[in-house]
């Protein structure tokens, strides 16, 4: 009976076992004809697309590169553009649509917070690989997405840490736009001027405006205010995407100057100036970790290959098209490494990556898939450049979780086995799964 | 404090400027070794050292030092690849014009990588400002002289404080005069002095104030008590000044909203058409801007001129396409012409995307129209927006003129009010609906003429105010030209005086439910249309 039993289930194994074999050296040959699919998803249309459709140009100009120094692994790449047009839950769509449909093997997308926080549950769900470029929030770890921008502690702490030791600053303006990013950056902040440097309430004045918004007048009227009651003042800006112009505008016209009241932005680069009359404006700050501005031979190399790309001989570079090169040349890599482009392989082997930047050092990629990035601190010059003026002795790790906000001070997250977490309780030693994640935005919104 | 500092090394310069000044004839020429020594001790890296290099550029009485300093502020004092320094000429390309910084004679071309800027950073180009600024309070040009003592209100220090007085005793301009006791009053209230703090009563400065604050802080009763009642005194001076300021912005405001409501109170008002390609046509008359601004490099304020009216040639030439393409087809069917009319906004916004960038384009403005005007010490107002204002009330004006002394305006007030009545009279309704589409498009291409100058010319630039406009036009009642004005004027007013007290976000949303109440209570807006047009 037992025999009887067996013997055709031993042939269904079989048959199984040989349908795999040839199924696997079928798709190995297959894989040796096929590309290699990169997924882009950038906005083309639609409010954002003013960053992120250079993004895009970005990834595609690597990836001709690539093809031209041979490809990888003896393939070629192929690019795969889809256009979310600035709309959240279209990210989510189109995100599934590269990963099931048209089965990409890397993606390298998305700007704003609120998009990566859309797409996040389909990476997971379909175990994809995802790039993001831009300096975020932090309070976020996942398995799937490689952070390449900078953390709060890449860009904004140092770049507070600047105005008070080097100008000499005691009272502060945070003024952003209303949503995620600024709020919990600016959060972030004002804990850490209170508890680091005991500045006190009356010296930090709080203002958010809506996307867009285009009439300043009253809130830098009450800007130049705050700052002439004697103490040094500064304006912390987390003001994002358009609202800039018109924003530094009426400074300039209220005859707000960098040497009375400096402005200090994380949101402005060299792309968002190219918009702007810049002469006004010479002084005022911005932290990145990259400026167009850096003295590197690489620089150079790729700003050229870049005008070449476009075409365009005013184009500019910025932070976040360094965050994309970084990216890609860590992701190229890891999959040499790894000998395969397959996904758990890449995101084991990448851990420890280093490739060069662009300001003439190196970029380590941490098991909590954030990148080591020096952080500059540039004033804005009249050709719409910034000249650096301070940049930290060395790189800088980026840390997932804010060590200046309960709740998350306890949290780490390490990717690497064992403990392959995102957000790991030092305190009680156990991964925090929603809860500890939970806690933080609780802090937040206190 | 750091001006103070910087101010520091400026103090032993002026003793010897004033001593070159009597002597300058007889000093020879220095040879260009020490003065490319003192260049070269500009291009260290630490910034300590250049502030020290500064001061020593200063006190080398070389005639060039003025200039020097100049382009070290301006960031076009540069170092060639060969050692030599350079001055930028136009650092505006990507190949620079130069000259050499010894010399004076040009050297043609060169690119970045050849050149080397020497950097400076804020706490440096406030030691060059101050400095410079010491030195013009010697020049010969009154307007340097103004600048200079409007600079040295409260930077004056104990060592600047003699030769300042002697300044005092030569200058004949009044303002500068006037300036300079003030500086010295500032300075003297610092240390406590009655006298100080007598000469700043009735000061509305900001430096004035912050001195006053501090003596009223001080150890002297009779001086603090003094300093108490000088801030008091002009206490209600600033509130009027305040009132004054959150007025004007929220008329400069309003009038942002009259320009970008008046053109669809027209179309949408008076001829009843829901455009919601009015944003769009807005956007082309600034893109118009840019593109004439291309055509005429050099001449920003002339190309704005020329813009009015090629602004309103495209709008209203496209405006003209969009009635005669889609519109005509959809009279009487609101719905469908709202679906059109915003998928051709769509269209536009992308045209501009693909065919010109996704990308802000730069409108420069001239420089008459930049800066503010002052007033007083506590009150200045922004020109651009006095322009815009203005530039809002003279449009008005003249649509009024139109609708009201002009047979077009006869014309279309007799279709919109009775069609086939007007059309028995022999007016051509067709004519009349291209005309009055035409002449409200124009009216969003001006709008937007005027809107370069204060916000992002852009492809979205049309849909952050369609709401906004639709806003206005039915809270003032729609068909009411009077009615767009009062209420973009009262919005703008009420929205700026929200604002302070409530922030950006939720003064937008109180504006909004009180429109929403408003219009439950009075659904014709403020001046509603009476009598049988009111039917239609």
């Amino acid at each position: 009976m037992a025999t009887q039993h067996n013997y055709p289930s031993r042939r269904f194994i079989t048959s199984v076992l040989a349908a795999a074999v040839m199924g696997a050296s079928a798709q190995a040959i297959a894989q040796e004809d096929d590309p290699i699919k990169v997924g882009i998803l950038h906005s083309l249309s639609g409010t954002m697309a003013i960053s992120e459709s250079t993004l895009k140009d970005t990834v595609e100009m690597l990836i001709e590169q690539q093809n031209e120094a041979g490809g990888l692994l003896g393939r070629q790449l192929e690019a795969v553009v889809v256009d979310p047009a600035s709309n959240w839950p279209l990210f989510a769509e189109r995100a599934r649509e590269l990963l099931a449909q048209h089965e990409v093997d890397v993606v390298f997308g998305n700007w704003t917070s609120v998009s990566r926080k859309a797409v996040l549950p389909v990476f997971e769900e379909l175990n994809g690989l995802l790039f993001y470029p831009v300096q975020y929030e932090g309070e976020e770890s996942s398995e799937n997405v490689f952070y390449t921008g900078a953390a709060p502690n890449q860009q904004a702490i140092p770049a507070v840490e600047y105005l008070i030791n080097e100008v000499g600053i005691e009272r502060f303006a945070l003024v952003g736009t209303d949503y995620v990013y600024p709020r919990t950056t600016n959060r972030i902040l004002e804990a850490f001027l209170k508890d680091e440097h005991g500045v006190a309430d009356e010296d930090i004045m709080v203002n958010y405006t809506p996307f867009g918004h285009s009439d300043w007048q009253n809130i830098v009227s009450e800007i130049r205010r705050f700052g002439e009651e004697g103490k040094p003042t500064a304006v912390v800006s987390t003001i994002n995407g358009d609202a800039n112009v018109p924003f530094y505008r009426e400074l300039a016209n209220q005859g707000i100057d960098a040497a009375d009241i400096p402005v200090i932005a994380f949101s402005v680069g060299e792309q968002e100036l190219s918009g702007i009359d810049t002469a006004p404006l010479v002084g005022h700050l911005a932290a990145w970790n990259y400026f167009m501005s850096v003295d590197a031979d690489e620089n150079y190399d790729f700003i050229d290959a870049w005008i070449e790309h476009t075409g365009d001989e005013e184009a500019v570079t910025n932070d976040p098209m360094e965050a994309h090169y970084i990216g890609f040349n860590m992701w190229a890599e890891a999959v040499r490494k790894a000998g395969t482009t397959e996904v758990d392989a890449v995101k084991d082997a990448i851990i420890g990556v280093t490739v060069p930047n662009l300001s003439g050092g190196y970029a380590a990629m941490m098991p909590n898939h954030h990148i080591t990035k020096p952080v500059l601190i540039g004033e804005v010059q009249d050709n719409g450049q910034f000249d650096i003026v301070w940049q930290t002795p060395s790189t800088v790790a980026g840390d997932a979780w804010s060590d200046f906000l309960p709740g998350s001070r306890d949290l780490i997250a390490d990717w690497r086995k064992p403990m392959e977490c995102g957000n790991f309780n030092v305190v009680n030693g156990s991964c925090g799964g929603s809860t500890a994640a939970e806690e933080a935005e609780a802090a937040l919104a206190e | 404090m750091r001006r103070f500092l910087s101010l520091g090394f400026v103090c032993c310069l002026l003793l010897s400027l004033s001593l070159t000044a009597q002597a300058q004839t007889n000093v020879t020429p220095p040879d260009d070794k020490s003065a490319y020594a003192l260049l070269e001790a500009l291009d260290v890296d630490s910034y300590r050292d250049k502030g020290e290099a500064i001061t020593a550029v200063l006190q080398s009485d070389d005639e060039r030092a003025r200039d020097w300093l100049q382009a070290l502020l301006d960031g076009r004092l540069q170092r060639s690849d060969d050692g030599r320094f350079i001055v930028v000429l136009d650092n505006s390309g990507r190949n620079w014009p130069v000259a050499d910084a010894l010399t004076g004679e040009p050297l043609g071309e060169m690119s970045r990588r050849e050149l080397d800027r020497i950097g400076i950073n804020n706490a440096l180009r406030n030691q060059l400002r101050s400095a410079i600024a010491v030195v013009d309070l010697y020049s010969p040009n009154v307007e340097r002289r103004r600048t200079s003592a409007n600079r040295l209100l409260g930077e004056v220090d104990g060592e600047l404080l003699a030769p300042i007085n002697e300044l005092i005793l030569e200058e004949d301009d009044g303002q500068v005069r006037n300036r300079l006791s003030q500086a010295v009053a500032i300075y003297r209230t610092e240390q406590g002095e009655m006298e100080g703090v007598e000469a700043l009563t009735g000061s509305l400065h900001p430096r004035a104030r912050v001195a006053l604050s501090r003596a009223a802080h001080g150890d002297d009763p009779v001086v603090a008590d003094a300093a108490r009642n000088a801030l008091a005194s002009v206490e209600q001076n600033l509130k009027i000044n305040r009132g004054v300021e959150t007025l004007y912005f929220g008329l400069s405001l309003g009038s942002v909203l009259v320009l970008a409501a008046i053109g669809l109170a027209i179309t949408f008002g008076v001829m009843g058409v829901i455009n919601m390609a009015h944003g769009e046509l807005m956007m082309l008359g600034a893109y118009t801007t840019w593109m004439m601004q291309q055509l005429l490099p050099g001449q920003p304020g002339l190309a704005l001129v020329l813009s009015i009216p090629a602004g309103f040639l495209v709008a209203a030439l496209v405006g003209v396409a969009i009635e005669r393409s889609v519109i005509q087809f959809l009279k009487g069917r609101p719905l469908e012409t709202l679906l059109a009319t915003f998928g051709i906004s769509l269209i536009l916004q992308q045209l501009v995307r693909t065919g010109i960038s996704p990308l802000n384009r730069t409108v420069i403005t001239p420089e008459w129209m930049s800066g503010s005007l002052v007033i007083n010490d506590a009150l200045s107002l922004t020109i651009n927006r006095m322009v815009v204002l203005a530039f809002a009330l003279v449009v008005f004006a003249g649509l009024m003129l139109i609708m009201r002394r002009t047979r077009l305006g006869l014309e279309v007030r007799a279709v919109t009010q009775n069609r086939a009545m007007a059309r028995s009279m022999g007016i051509r309704a067709t004519r009349v609906d291209i005309m009055t589409f035409a002449l409200g498009s124009g009216v969003a291409g001006l709008a937007g003429v005027a809107l370069s100058q204060l916000t992002n010319v852009g492809p979205n630039l049309g849909q952050n105010y369609i709401i906004d406009s639709f806003m206005v036009v039915v809270f003032g009642g729609v068909g009411n030209l009077w009615g767009t004005l009062v209420a973009g004027l009262s919005l703008g007013v009420i929205n700026q005086v929200l604002e302070p007290w409530a922030g950006a976000v939720l003064a937008k949303i109180i504006v909004l439910v009180f429109i929403i109440l408003f219009i439950q209570k009075r659904p014709r807006g403020l001046f509603p249309q009476k009598g049988r047009a009111a039917e239609g």
